[in-house]
């Protein structure tokens, strides 16, 4: 019998500890994917945040390194600067990426590190149990933001992704969705390219990744994915946001 | 760049670095160490294969220093006061993490922004682990330029040989003071061991994971329980002192870095008076030299501990010494700078005492 879908190569043998409908699993595997048919896998570092995802280095099978809470990107140009030839990719989610650790990610981009950087967007701090993020919508309910987030006490969400395709070392940044087969296909076309403009030594990218989280939004996985369709693109739009490659 | 050279401290430190192989160097600037970052900077320049990026922040710089360490690189930061207090989330990982770097603290006074003036308020938080968790960092304290050339080439060596960080600790004197330095042959970067836990791409191995990180209490007891074992292997083997006019000394003052010359000079001008004195200068202050300084101890009328702070190392001093003589403390914080006359009026004044001592500031 002919096989014709198997766990990528990149993905060690190990069962996912995400919740049912977490994003991180689908991310996880078209990273992989990616990864494999690029054949780079011999040559990649990975850096994992803080977060759900910390435990990202239990499933991607190649060498990855733990960074402190935000500061994935200064870890990672520390490694791209010493291996230049290598592939290094950081994983971070919004609050990592986009609260505690806006000033290395901005200044990343700037230098125009040759490092790529995924950014899962769930709108919310999963792993400390639902916390308000910098990408909560205005009215969403968290732990910290029980009455629903209110712009002008806690300010608006955060279009981390907009702010850096104005540094000029940005080359290339897109922002997709897992939530449907379609944003699927597309968040791994985007994978794929951002993953090109470093190979091509062009600059810094980035592919930001809209991503359910049921457990702390407390919906189903169903309900979930049709609130990132509905309600988070609102205000986080897929779309090519920067692409001058 | 051979034979006899007069640099300043902060230009030492940083040829001496270059000569050991160190190619990679993050800093973000503070007074009063700009002069090594800049001196970085321009040896960079004339180099291939060397990178210096003034980061964004003391957090950015720690944390390029983790990276460019997990990739296998001799890599080195500097700061002072403030500034190395940001990087000690990054210091805690790279202990946890098992790490070489080597981090330059030059002192200034504090609490707070403090000032720019050489002090030395800084030792706890250097010797005691200073970020979160249970570990330590190996502290150097040189006094001299020429110390400061050889001990950044044993704290690179040091950080690969325990896979630990290791501190230089200097204050804003030192980094200007110019001195004469004889620097050791240079090291070609390539010539250096191969490291074989480093992440460069699992080519033709099993990928490799280096993290802090560990959720189950068991084995994150078990790296606690490395580090303690490693920790107990290097106060085993690199404690180191200077002793200077001990032979018949009936007092001992206890100083490191600075201080200890500035007591130097006071030990001499009270030996001129006739007072059987000497110095002990700690070169290690973690691990501290505790064992030769309690066998001293038993011979000694008492000790003089003098620092350019409130009042830190006396506390190892005291442990070392288990209450076998008084000992004292003198000391000036805030970035004033004693004179040799001044600790020898010090060191007279107390020469004679004989009443047990309270713990005095």
């Amino acid at each position: 019998m002919k096989k014709i879908f198997s766990r990528p190569k990149s993905l060690k043998d190990a069962q996912f500890h995400y919740c049912p409908g977490c994003g991180h699993s689908i991310i996880h595997r078209l990273v992989a994917e990616v990864i494999d048919e690029l054949d780079i896998r011999e040559r990649t570092i990975g850096v994992p945040p803080a977060g759900c995802a910390v435990l990202a280095y239990n499933y991607f099978d190649v060498d990855m390194a733990e960074a402190p809470h935000g500061r994935a990107a200064a870890v990672a140009t520390g490694i791209k600067r010493v291996l230049p030839d290598r592939v290094v990719f950081t994983y971070q989610g919004d609050g990592d990426i986009a609260a505690i650790g806006t000033a290395e990610i901005i200044h990343c981009a700037n230098r125009g590190e040759r490092i790529t950087a995924i950014f899962v967007n769930n709108a919310v701090y999963g792993m400390t149990g639902g916390q308000m993020a910098p990408t909560t919508i205005p009215g969403q309910v968290t732990t910290t933001s029980p009455g629903g987030r209110v712009p002008l006490r806690d300010g608006n969400p955060l279009d981390l992704s907009k702010m850096l395709a104005l540094a000029e070392g940005s080359v290339y940044i897109e922002r997709t969705s897992v939530s449907s087969p379609k944003g699927i296909l597309r968040t791994r076309k985007a994978l794929k390219k951002a993953f090109e403009v470093q190979l091509q030594d062009k600059g810094f990218s980035l592919v930001e990744i809209l991503s359910a989280c049921p457990t702390n939004w407390k919906m189903s996985p169903a309900q979930a994915v049709r609130w990132v369709d509905e309600t988070m693109t609102k205000f986080f739009p897929p779309q090519v946001i920067k692409d001058v490659a | 760049m051979d034979g006899k050279l007069l640099m300043r401290g902060t230009h030492v430190l940083g040829e001496a670095a270059v000569r050991s192989g160190c190619r990679i160097y993050f800093g973000y600037p503070i007074t009063p160490q700009n002069e090594l970052p800049e001196y970085m900077a321009s040896a960079f320049a004339n180099l291939d294969n060397a990178t210096f990026i003034q980061a964004e922040s003391e957090l950015a710089a720690i944390n390029m220093v983790i990276g460019a360490s997990v990739a296998g690189a001799r890599v080195m930061t500097s700061s002072s006061s403030p500034g190395i207090s940001l990087k000690q989330e990054g210091i805690s990982y790279l202990a946890g993490m098992e790490l070489p770097a080597v981090i330059v603290n030059m002192m200034r006074g504090g609490p707070g922004l403090g000032n720019i003036a050489p002090a030395q308020g800084d030792y706890f938080q250097a010797t005691k682990g200073g970020g979160h968790g249970d570990y330590r960092v190996i502290v150097l304290a040189p006094a001299y330029g020429q110390e400061i050339a050889d001990m950044t080439r044993e704290a690179f060596d040091l950080a690969d040989k325990y896979r630990t960080p290791v501190m230089i600790l200097g204050d804003g004197m030192m980094g200007q003071m110019m001195e004469p330095v004889t620097f050791p042959e240079p090291i070609d970067p390539s010539s250096l061991p191969k490291k074989e836990w480093i992440l460069d791409g699992a080519k033709g191995r099993q990928s490799r994971i280096i993290r802090s990180l560990w959720l189950d209490p068991p084995l994150e007891e078990e790296l606690n329980w490395r580090l303690v074992r490693k920790y107990e292997m290097i106060s085993e083997q690199i404690p180191d002192q200077e002793m200077y006019l001990l032979d018949d000394a009936e007092m001992v003052v206890t100083a490191y870095g600075t201080a200890a010359r500035i007591a130097k000079g006071g030990v001499a001008r009270a030996r001129e008076m006739g007072l059987k004195v000497g110095l002990f200068r700690p070169k290690t202050l973690w691990p501290f030299p505790s064992r030769p300084l309690a066998a001293l101890s038993r011979n000694l009328k008492q000790i003089l501990v003098f620092e350019m702070s409130t009042g830190q190392m006396v506390e190892d001093v005291r442990l070392a010494v288990e209450g076998r003589c008084p000992v004292r403390f003198y000391g000036r914080p805030g970035g004033v700078v004693s004179t040799p006359e001044e600790i020898a009026r010090v060191i007279a004044s107390n020469y004679h005492r004989t009443e047990p001592c309270a713990h005095t500031f």
